[in-house]
C-alpha cells in the first residue's frame, strides 16, 4: 500500500502522482486536499521585436486524495490554467492494490509516456517551461479515460516498474489542425472523455528500471488508431495509426541532477498531406542542475528566506530540440526542416526542499521553418515560482 | 523554525541583488536577438503608415498567417491551409506549393475544364475526400510558383493609363474580363467590357482584391461573399463541400487581407554604392533589359498617403510580353497567350534564397536556379537582350549578376 512515503529510495517516476507533500497517512485523515500554484513573468524578443513584459498565472491545480481502504486509493487533479481560461479534470482515478506487482487502475489517468506527462507538477522542475519534446511531441499533459494495471518488482538493488493501459486515445485533429503540422496536442478533445472516436482503444505501456537510489531509466509507448475511419458502422476511409515511443532517464549525485528524454513519433498520414503533416517527428532534451550552495546559517543567501531553511540553490541548464517533420520534399528532394533548437540557462532556489521553487530562466531559441529559411531567433527571460500547498 | 539574521545580511543581499540587476540591464541588448537590417527581410509594413493603418496591417497580417482547419472551412480539397503556407515571408513560393493549372481546346476555344477539376488542381484533401490531379483530357498544363508579395501596394497604385501608355512602345496590356462582383472605379479604364490586368503570372487579375478571392478559394478552399462554392473533386461524386456554412469568410476578411498586401513595404536594395552594382545597373540598361523591366514607375493618387504619387523601383512594366517557345505553356489567360507572360518585378530577387529554403527557384515554375538559366530561356521579345547578355565579357556578366542580386 502506498501511503505517506518516508523511504524515498523506493519511489520511482511511476509514483509521481502520490509523491506529493499533501498526501498524508490515511490513518490520520480520510481525505486530503492539496495542490500547487505556478506563476511567472515573461519577456521575450523575437528578431528584435517584443510584445513587452507580461505576467502569467500559469496554473492552479487542486489535488484530492482519499485512501478508501487499505487496498483502494482515490486521487484526482483539477487544473485551472491561466485563471479560469481553461479548467480541466486532469486526473480522477482509483488504484486497487492486489499486490506490489499488480495494481488495477481506472478512471481519468495520466498515461505513462516520457518523463513529464505523469510527473508534470511544476514544483518538481527547475525550469519555468516544460521541455519542448514533452509538450510539442508528447502532448503533455495528456489525460485519458482508461483502465489498466501497474506494479513493481523489487530486488535488493533494483526496482522494475511497469504500467499498461488501454485508453480512448488521441483523435484525428493530430493532422489538419490549426498548427499546420502534425501535432499530437491538437489530437486532444473533450470527446475523448466520453467515447472513442473509432472504437479501437489506444495502448500505453511503460517499463522503468531504478537502482533504488537515484537513477531510473524508462521506456514507454503510446499509440493506436487515431482517425474516425467508420461512421455509423460504414468504413469511410482506411484506419490510420500513430506510434509514439520515448526513452527517459533521471540520475543524480550529491551535487548534480541529470534528466533527459528522447521521443519519436511515427504516424500514418494520407500521402497527399505528408509534406505538410509529417509522418515522423522526434524531440529530446537533456537538463542538468548543479547545486551551488548548501545551507550555512548566517549566509547571505539564507537571508532570502529568513524563516525557513535553504536546502538548495541550483544552476540549471537545458538543451533541447524538436523536429516536426523528418520527411523530404518530393519536388526538390530536400529535407523538410520545421524544427526548434533551444538552450535555457537558469537559477533555481529551493527554500523548502522539493515543495517550493523560485526560478530565473534565460532561453535562446532558433526556430527554423519547413523550408529551412534563416532561423527566427527568439530569446527571453522568465522569472517565476511554483509551490505545493 | 524561524531564524533571525542580522540586518547586515539583508544589506548584503540587497547589494547582491542590485549588482545582479545592473548586470542584466547592462547586458540586455546583448541578451536578445537584434532586428535584422530592413534590407535583408521582405516581410514588413511600409514606412510612414499612420497608427490606424498599422493596426489594420497587423490585423491583416494575422489573417494572412491564419491556418484554416476543417471546421473553419478548409477544403475539402486544397493546396495549402494558410496564405503564408505558400507565401513564406511574403516572398516567392517553393516548389512544394506549386500550383498546377490545366485547360484544353474545344472547337478552337479555350476550355478551363471546370467540370473536370480545372482550372487549378487542388492536390490535397481533408479526410474522407479525394484530392485532384490533372485530367487526362487536358491539352495544356501550367505550373506556377506563388509570387512575391512585397511591394504589391505600389503596383496596385499605378494608374491604368500609365500601363496602357507603356504598351505603346513594347508589350501589351492583358485586357481581362472582370469577375461578376467587380465594380469599376473612376480610375479603371475598360475596352469592350475588359479591364487592365496586372497581377498574376500572366496579369489575369485586375485588383489585389480579385487575386485574394481567387486564392482563398482555389488554394485554401475558403469561400467568401464573392465566391460561394467550395472546390470539390468533380470526378469522385461526393460534391458536398466541406459541410461548413458558406461564405466561410466575409468581406471584412478579404478587405483586411487586401489592406495587408497593399501596405507591405517594397523590397529594399543592398550594396547600392558597390561599384560593381553601379556598373551592373548601367549594363542592365544598355542591354535593353529595362525596356520591359522598367526600373521606375510612379503611383497615382492613393487613399494611403505614403502610396500616393510616389516613384518606386519594381523593375517591371506590368505588361505581358511574348517570351518565345521555351516559355510557352499553351495556357492562355485573358488576352495573354501561352508564350506571353507579365514582366515579373525583379525587386527582392537578391533575397529569394532567404524565403525559398536557401535555394533559388526562379521563373514562373521554379525551373531555373540561376539568373543565367533564366536568361537562356528568354526568347521572343527578350531574345535580343538575352543574346546581348551572353555576349558580355565574364567581368561584365558578373557585374550584371551582382546588380541583380542587389535588388
Amino acid at each position: 500500500m502506498i501511503t505517506a512515503q518516508t523511504d524515498t529510495g523506493s519511489l520511482t517516476n511511476q509514483d509521481a502522482i502520490y509523491d506529493r507533500p499533501f498526501i498524508i497517512n490515511f490513518e490520520k485523515a480520510r481525505t486530503a486536499i492539496g495542490g500547487y500554484l505556478e506563476a511567472n513573468t515573461n519577456y521575450f524578443v523575437e528578431d528584435g521585436v517584443t510584445e513587452g513584459f507580461s505576467m502569467e498565472m500559469r496554473r492552479f491545480n487542486i489535488f484530492i486524495f482519499s485512501p478508501i481502504n487499505r487496498r483502494i486509493n482515490f486521487i484526482s487533479e483539477l487544473e485551472f490554467e491561466h485563471g479560469t481560461e481553461e479548467i480541466a479534470l486532469e486526473m480522477a482515478l482509483i488504484d486497487v492494490r492486489v499486490s506490489d506487482g499488480l495494481n488495477l487502475r481506472g478512471g481519468i489517468i495520466l498515461p505513462q509516456i516520457g518523463l513529464v506527462n505523469a510527473n508534470h507538477d511544476s514544483p518538481k522542475w527547475n525550469f519555468v517551461e516544460r521541455p519542448l519534446s514533452s509538450t510539442h511531441i508528447i502532448p503533455t499533459t495528456l489525460s485519458e479515460v482508461g483502465f489498466g494495471i501497474h506494479g513493481k518488482f523489487f530486488s535488493d538493488s533494483r526496482i522494475l516498474s511497469y504500467d499498461a493501459y488501454v485508453v480512448n486515445g488521441l483523435q484525428e485533429s493530430i493532422i489538419l489542425n490549426e498548427e499546420g503540422r502534425t501535432f499530437l496536442q491538437q489530437g486532444k478533445s473533450e470527446e475523448m472523455f466520453e467515447e472513442d472516436n473509432n472504437g479501437v482503444p489506444m495502448m500505453n505501456v511503460k517499463f522503468s528500471l531504478s537502482n533504488r537510489k537515484s537513477t531510473e531509466v524508462g521506456v514507454s509507448y503510446y499509440g493506436g488508431i487515431y482517425n474516425t475511419y467508420r461512421i455509423e458502422g460504414a468504413k469511410v476511409e482506411d484506419p490510420r495509426s500513430m506510434h509514439l515511443t520515448a526513452i527517459d532517464f533521471t540520475t543524480e549525485s550529491k551535487k548534480i541532477q541529470l534528466k533527459g528524454e528522447v521521443t519519436y513519433l511515427m504516424i500514418d498520414v494520407p500521402s497527399n498531406l505528408v509534406e505538410i503533416y509529417g509522418e515522423q517527428q522526434y524531440g529530446g532534451f537533456i537538463e542538468v542542475s548543479y547545486t551551488l550552495f548548501e545551507e550555512k546559517e548566517g549566509s547571505i543567501l539564507s537571508a532570502l528566506t529568513p524563516y525557513t531553511t535553504i536546502p538548495s540553490i541550483n544552476l540549471d541548464l537545458r538543451v533541447e530540440r524538436v523536429d516536426f517533420n523528418l520527411g523530404t520534399f518530393k519536388s526538390t528532394q530536400t529535407a523538410i526542416r520545421d524544427e526548434i533548437n533551444s538552450i535555457t540557462g537558469g537559477l533555481s532556489i529551493r527554500p523548502d526542499a522539493a515543495n517550493t521553487v523560485f526560478r530565473f530562466n534565460y532561453t535562446y531559441q532558433f526556430i527554423i521553418d519547413n523550408l529551412g529559411n534563416p532561423a527566427v531567433r527568439n530569446a527571453g527571460i522568465q522569472m517565476g515560482f511554483a509551490t505545493y500547498f | 523554525m524561524p531564524k533571525n539574521y542580522p540586518a547586515r545580511m539583508n544589506k548584503k543581499l540587497m547589494v547582491l541583488l542590485l549588482i545582479c540587476s545592473g548586470i542584466i540591464l547592462f547586458s540586455c541588448k546583448k541578451l536578445f536577438p537584434p532586428e535584422p537590417p530592413g534590407n535583408e527581410v521582405l516581410a514588413a509594413p511600409m514606412e510612414g503608415l499612420t497608427k490606424a493603418q498599422l493596426a489594420s496591417h497587423a490585423a491583416g497580417d494575422e489573417l494572412f498567417a491564419k491556418i484554416y482547419t476543417q471546421s473553419e472551412g478548409l477544403g475539402p480539397i486544397f493546396i495549402q491551409s494558410s496564405c503564408e503556407g505558400c507565401h513564406v515571408g511574403d516572398g516567392k513560393g517553393h516548389p512544394f506549393t506549386m500550383v498546377t493549372r490545366f485547360a484544353r481546346l474545344t472547337q478552337g476555344t479555350i476550355d478551363y475544364m471546370e467540370d473536370l477539376g480545372g482550372p487549378q488542381v487542388q492536390n490535397r484533401a481533408l479526410s474522407g475526400y479525394v484530392p485532384e490531379g490533372v485530367h487526362e483530357s487536358a491539352d495544356f498544363v501550367s505550373q506556377r510558383l506563388a509570387p512575391l508579395l512585397t511591394g504589391l501596394g505600389f503596383l496596385a497604385a499605378v494608374h491604368d493609363s500609365t500601363i496602357i501608355n507603356m504598351a505603346l512602345k513594347m508589350g501589351k496590356v492583358n485586357w481581362v474580363e472582370p469577375p461578376d462582383y467587380f465594380v469599376p472605379t473612376a480610375d479603371h479604364i475598360s475596352v469592350a467590357g475588359r479591364f487592365v490586368g496586372r497581377f498574376g503570372k500572366k496579369a489575369k487579375e485586375i485588383r489585389i482584391f480579385d487575386q485574394v478571392v481567387f486564392a482563398l478559394k482555389e488554394d485554401i478552399g475558403i469561400t467568401s461573399d464573392f465566391d460561394l462554392e467550395d472546390p470539390f473533386n468533380h470526378l469522385v461524386g461526393n460534391n458536398t463541400g466541406d459541410n461548413v456554412a458558406d461564405p466561410e469568410v466575409g468581406k471584412d476578411v478579404i478587405n483586411n487581407l487586401v489592406f495587408y498586401l497593399r501596405t507591405l513595404k517594397a523590397p529594399e536594395r543592398r550594396n547600392i554604392d558597390d561599384p560593381d552594382v553601379i556598373a551592373g545597373e548601367k549594363l542592365f540598361a544598355d542591354l535593353g533589359c529595362i525596356n520591359c523591366h522598367k526600373p521606375t514607375l510612379k503611383t497615382a493618387k492613393s487613399d494611403i498617403a505614403v502610396l500616393s504619387e510616389v516613384e518606386f523601383h519594381p523593375f517591371t512594366d506590368l505588361l505581358i510580353h511574348d517570351m518565345g517557345d521555351d516559355l510557352d505553356d499553351g495556357f492562355p489567360e485573358g488576352s495573354a497567350t501561352g508564350s506571353e507572360w507579365r514582366t515579373p518585378p525583379l525587386w527582392g530577387l537578391g533575397l529569394a534564397k532567404d524565403v525559398q529554403g536557401g535555394e533559388r527557384y526562379l521563373l514562373h515554375d521554379g525551373s531555373a536556379s540561376t539568373i543565367d538559366e533564366v536568361l537562356k530561356v528568354h526568347g521572343g521579345e527578350a531574345m535580343s537582350a538575352s543574346a546581348a547578355f551572353f555576349s558580355l565579357s565574364e567581368e561584365d556578366h558578373d557585374k550584371v549578376i551582382t546588380f541583380l542580386n542587389s535588388l
